[in-house]
């Protein structure tokens, strides 16, 4: 599985050899290549006009196309704003509950972002070919497509190192913008440009899997909430910063701590162990039907439900296995 | 009929080859293929409606709907056999007979005393005692004991001391069906008490005596309080509406001391039209997170759960905070009453949260109190208008607390999955007809199976692995949050989607604690084997080499792998355009293997003698390897096995 940014295709078709030969690279020997871009047809067409664009099948003749569309910047950023809003109404009314949870869009972006990944996943584990993902940057839904599928297929990004390293290789080495879109949250009055919950909506949408799969992780959900806080305000330098470069100008490695050397402590990481792990070696398909998928109660209605009963259940389970 | 297909409900893609059977108590499809020969059974009670549709090039579509909640797409080639199919289950799912269900020929082997010990095994005379009644306020009444005051209430019944027979003969004139004013629920630690009844023939104007003096009896029950809470559980339009006919509800000018209050929950009319919309929703082929949202919050479903948990809680804090009986009624006192005051209970009394006493709540509020089983889940064939899924609805507010109270509860989602399921099976005899006396008529007790004998010998299988006697969450009263509260309604997809596997978790959390707390109990009694061994050896001196070698030999066998692991490898739907992928990966081997599903309907198969098969759902033979001595099938972590292949070959 590859990534990258959009092809710069522009409204003339340039070709680049170059390109073609570093992707036909990784192509299998007699097998096609599946290239998914998570830009609609039309707005992957419409980029052509400011100098970008996607890859034409007379030149790439051995890959397929697919288009798998994922929403971007503001609009993520008003669905977080939306649904924070819905989860903190204090009516009594249940009809509007429904509705302004449907309203915010939240679900419909994870049910995307997942069918994309998991399509991705199919392409290697079922076909066997070869995969580039790519939207326009390469910075956002490109990710989440590439880290969520490796979660899918490969049980080693189900540990905690495995997952950490994921972290790493696919969100802070491939330069997703942390500074940008993990600005303000959802609260703040001023709209910043940048801001968009990709890194939650990723989390979100490898809880869902966990709830799906929860004996195939090795970490919990107070793992991913831990992550989560991190990326938008932390006393480590693991999250600063859009990218590699910038990191390594200001001097991060010299001047921060990096948040991995407190969490795998191992007086932290018990924290974070899931109970009910047990390894295995399989690809796990989640399902992305409406009825499976559920909002993240842990995050979005953490401070506004008791959760008393659910600590004690989680309580009790561990006694059950640590007496066992 | 040979040469039928049954096709995926979510993939028309996936169509199985079988031979479709149609026994007198059941339709049967068998998988045709060497191997596995699936087999799926479906009692003619479970059919809610038969959908014969267009035919098409490959044959002709036959949609069995169950109660349920599975669907069976069939395609039958012949448009005559479709015909014949469809004709003959018609017929078949809507006996006229009682003796046509399958509890009157369904032979579980047991001998005569066991059958009835079966029935004996709730008693609730033993019920109302572990209440503390009879006592200086309450006594048992036999005034119906020819059933020639209320035809649907059981021949005895709790009433306060001071209402005479000559009251309670009264007061069932002034009321609807002549329900009168009986004990559901008496609370000992302060006298306070749930009483039910039906709505008073009051009309506009009219008053009756003994019918305030009932009420007034009740109040005087309960020495700790000065007043009684009547509780209207209807909205209070219809209940106005119900003046016009000369029924209606209480005026608190001429009941001295009650505080009347409405609640408003819908009639059954509107629940049965908001399962049919949430049914739909559940049918829809690829549904999109908008439909699936919009479609839930259109059919009100929740908003109905929720109404009912409401007037449940009010009801409890009045009994445990305020100290203050409360007399309970809707129109006829068999609905929204039953739903309301069992929900009540369950809140008040952690003995209803354990599985005695759960099946002891539902012999009481539901079947002793007359509700009408045979017409609201239709046993026979009658009028449609009276079908509504009020037990339903019940069984899904508990399941609603199960989830916000997850160590409270002694049994787990299955066990409730499985009442539903028998309610309407008919395979037992406990919820058959409309009232205690229907039954006794008809000798249920003689001539059937009781449901709670089958489920308390299986009960290993319904356990809640969090439960704790001692836990906090299993003392006292349950306390859920009335508002704000909204988001503490989830959709019940393990009951409305049960059959689609795929839908749930593939691996169970209870299941996993289920085997960890089996092999904690056998490890302690190895344990104490081994103690009192070795207790010996030291007496007798022996060499104790043996004793080490049997300890390794032992835990190896202990592999907790409960996973599902086929299913798990199975992709669901991810594309509905995209035609190109193959159903079947080279290195995952036949896509068929999804066959073998193991899902822990079917690890617990605990429907009896039909064969290895269940007939609650698509019965699979019990490839059950999940148990902690058993072993075996799924691969432990150092076996070193390709996982997939080890899923295949198992």
């Amino acid at each position: 599985m590859m990534r990258s940014s959009q092809p710069l295709t522009g409204t003339n078709g340039r070709r680049c050899k170059e390109d073609e030969k570093l992707i036909n690279a990784t192509l299998r020997p007699g097998k096609r290549g599946y290239i998914i871009d998570t830009r609609s047809l039309n707005v992957a067409q419409q980029a052509r006009a400011k100098g970008g664009g996607f890859e034409q099948e007379v030149h790439y003749p051995q890959w397929r196309r697919i288009h798998k569309c994922i929403e971007r910047f503001n609009i993520l950023q008003e669905s977080l704003i939306k649904l924070v809003e819905a989860c903190n109404d204090q009516s009594h009314n249940m009809d509007r509950w429904l509705s302004k949870l449907e309203a915010s869009n939240w679900l419909t972006h994870i049910k995307e972002i997942l069918t994309a990944a998991c399509l991705a996943a199919q392409c290697i584990d079922r076909e066997g070919a070869s995969v580039l993902v790519h939207g326009t940057e390469g910075t956002d839904s490109t990710l989440q497509v590439t880290s969520l599928a490796q979660i899918i297929l490969d049980p080693r990004c189900r540990t905690i190192c495995g997952f950490e390293s994921l972290v790493v290789r696919e969100w802070l080495q491939a330069g997703h913008p942390f500074q940008q879109r993990c600005a303000q949250s959802a609260y703040s009055n001023s709209k910043q440009k940048w801001e968009a919950p990709v890194f939650l909506l990723f989390l979100d949408c490898v809880w869902q899997i966990l709830r799906q799969f929860p004996c195939s992780f090795e970490f919990n959900e107070q793992f991913l909430i831990m992550l989560f806080e991190h990326a938008y305000a932390s006393q480590f330098g693991t999250f600063l910063g859009n990218n590699e470069n910038e990191r390594s100008k200001l001097k991060l490695p010299q001047k921060t701590m990096s948040l991995w050397s407190w969490v795998n402590r191992s007086e932290e990481l018990t924290k974070f162990q899931n109970p009910l792990f047990e390894a295995n070696s399989l690809v796990i398909w989640p399902s992305v039907a409406p009825q499976s998928l559920q909002l993240w109660e842990g995050v979005f209605l953490r401070w506004n439900r008791p959760s008393k009963f659910l600590d004690e259940a989680h309580e009790e389970m561990i006694s059950i296995i640590k007496y066992n | 009929v040979e040469n039928v297909r049954l096709l995926d409900r979510l993939s028309s893609r996936k169509a199985t080859l079988g031979t479709l059977y149609l026994t007198a108590t059941h339709v049967i499809f068998v998988e045709n293929g060497s191997e596995t020969r699936k087999e799926t059974w479906v009692l003619h009670s479970q059919i809610s409606s038969i959908e014969k549709q267009a035919t098409t090039a490959t044959g002709c579509p036959l949609l069995i709907r169950c109660k349920n909640f599975q669907v069976i797409q069939l395609v039958i080639p012949q448009e005559r056999d479709c015909h014949d199919v469809y004709i003959s289950l018609i017929r078949l799912a809507r006996p006229v007979k009682y003796e046509e269900l399958y509890c009157f020929s369904f032979n579980p082997k047991l001998d005569k005393e066991e059958r009835e010990q079966g029935w004996k095994l709730v008693d609730l005379n033993e019920e109302y005692n572990r209440m503390g009644v009879p006592n200086n306020y309450w006594q048992i009444s036999d005034v119906n004991r020819d059933y020639g005051v209320c035809d649907s209430y059981p021949t005895e019944m709790y009433v306060p001391k001071s209402a005479t027979a000559h009251i309670i003969v009264g007061s069932s004139k002034f009321r609807s069906r002549r329900r009168f004013p009986a004990l559901s629920y008496y609370c000992k630690d302060n006298n306070a008490s749930i009483c039910r009844s039906s709505q008073p023939l009051s009309g506009f104007s009219a008053r009756c005596l003994e019918d305030e003096q009932m009420l007034q009896a009740i109040r005087k029950a309960n020495p700790g309080s000065d007043f009684l809470y009547v509780v209207d559980t209807r909205p209070k339009l219809n209940a106005m509406a119900n003046r016009a006919a000369g029924k209606g509800y209480e005026n608190e000018d001429n009941y001295s001391n009650i505080k009347f209050q409405f609640i408003g929950i819908e009639n059954i009319h509107v629940m049965r039209n908001s399962l049919q919309k949430m049914l739909e929703v559940c049918e829809l082929k690829s549904p999109s997170m908008s439909d699936f949202l919009w479609g839930l919050e259109n059919s009100g479903w929740l908003k109905h759960i929720k109404a009912i948990m409401d007037a449940g809680i009010f009801i409890a804090k009045a009994v445990a905070e305020e100290g203050v009986s409360v007399l309970v009624h809707c129109s006829d006192g068999w609905d929204r009453t039953a739903q309301v005051c069992s929900v009540a209970s369950l809140l008040l009394d952690p003995y209803y949260r354990t599985m005695k006493g759960f099946m002891v709540l539902i012999e009481k509020d539901w079947v002793s109190f007359g509700h009408k089983f045979n017409h609201r889940y239709g046993n026979l064939d009658g009028d449609p208008k009276e079908i509504s899924p009020v037990i339903d609805q019940f069984i899904e507010c508990v399941w609603q607390l199960m989830e916000q109270f997850p160590c409270a509860f002694e049994f787990n989602e299955r066990f409730l999955i499985h009442i539903q399921h028998h309610i309407y099976s008919c395979q037992f005899g406990n919820f058959l007809c409309n009232s205690q006396k229907e039954r006794r008529e008809l000798k249920i007790q003689e001539r059937t199976y009781s449901l709670w004998a089958h489920l308390w010998k299986n009960r290993a299988d319904y356990l809640n692995p969090l439960y704790r006697p001692d836990h906090s969450q299993t003392q006292g009263t349950l306390r859920p949050r009335m508002a704000p509260c909204n988001f503490l309604y989830k959709f019940w997809s393990g009951m409305y989607n049960r059959f689609e596997k795929g839908l749930h978790p593939r691996q169970s959390v209870t299941d996993y604690l289920m085997a960890v707390k089996e092999e904690t109990q056998q490890l302690e009694e190895e344990l104490e084997v081994l103690r009192e061994r070795l207790a010996n050896l030291q007496k007798s001196q022996l060499n104790d080499n043996k004793v080490k070698t049997t300890q390794q030999d032992r835990s190896k066998q202990f592999g907790l792998s409960t996973s599902n692991n086929s299913l798990a490898n199975t992709p669901q739907e991810y594309s509905s355009d995209l035609k190109s992928f193959p159903s079947r990966s080279p290195s995952q081997g036949d896509e068929e293997d999804s066959a073998l599903i193991l899902t822990q309907d079917n690890l617990k198969s605990s429907d009896p003698d039909l064969s290895a098969n269940s007939d609650q759902e698509s019965g699979v033979e019990d490839l059950s390897c999940r148990s902690p001595s058993g072993g075996g099938c799924l691969p432990s972590e150092d076996s070193g096995k390709d996982s997939d292949e080890a899923v295949f070959l198992a």
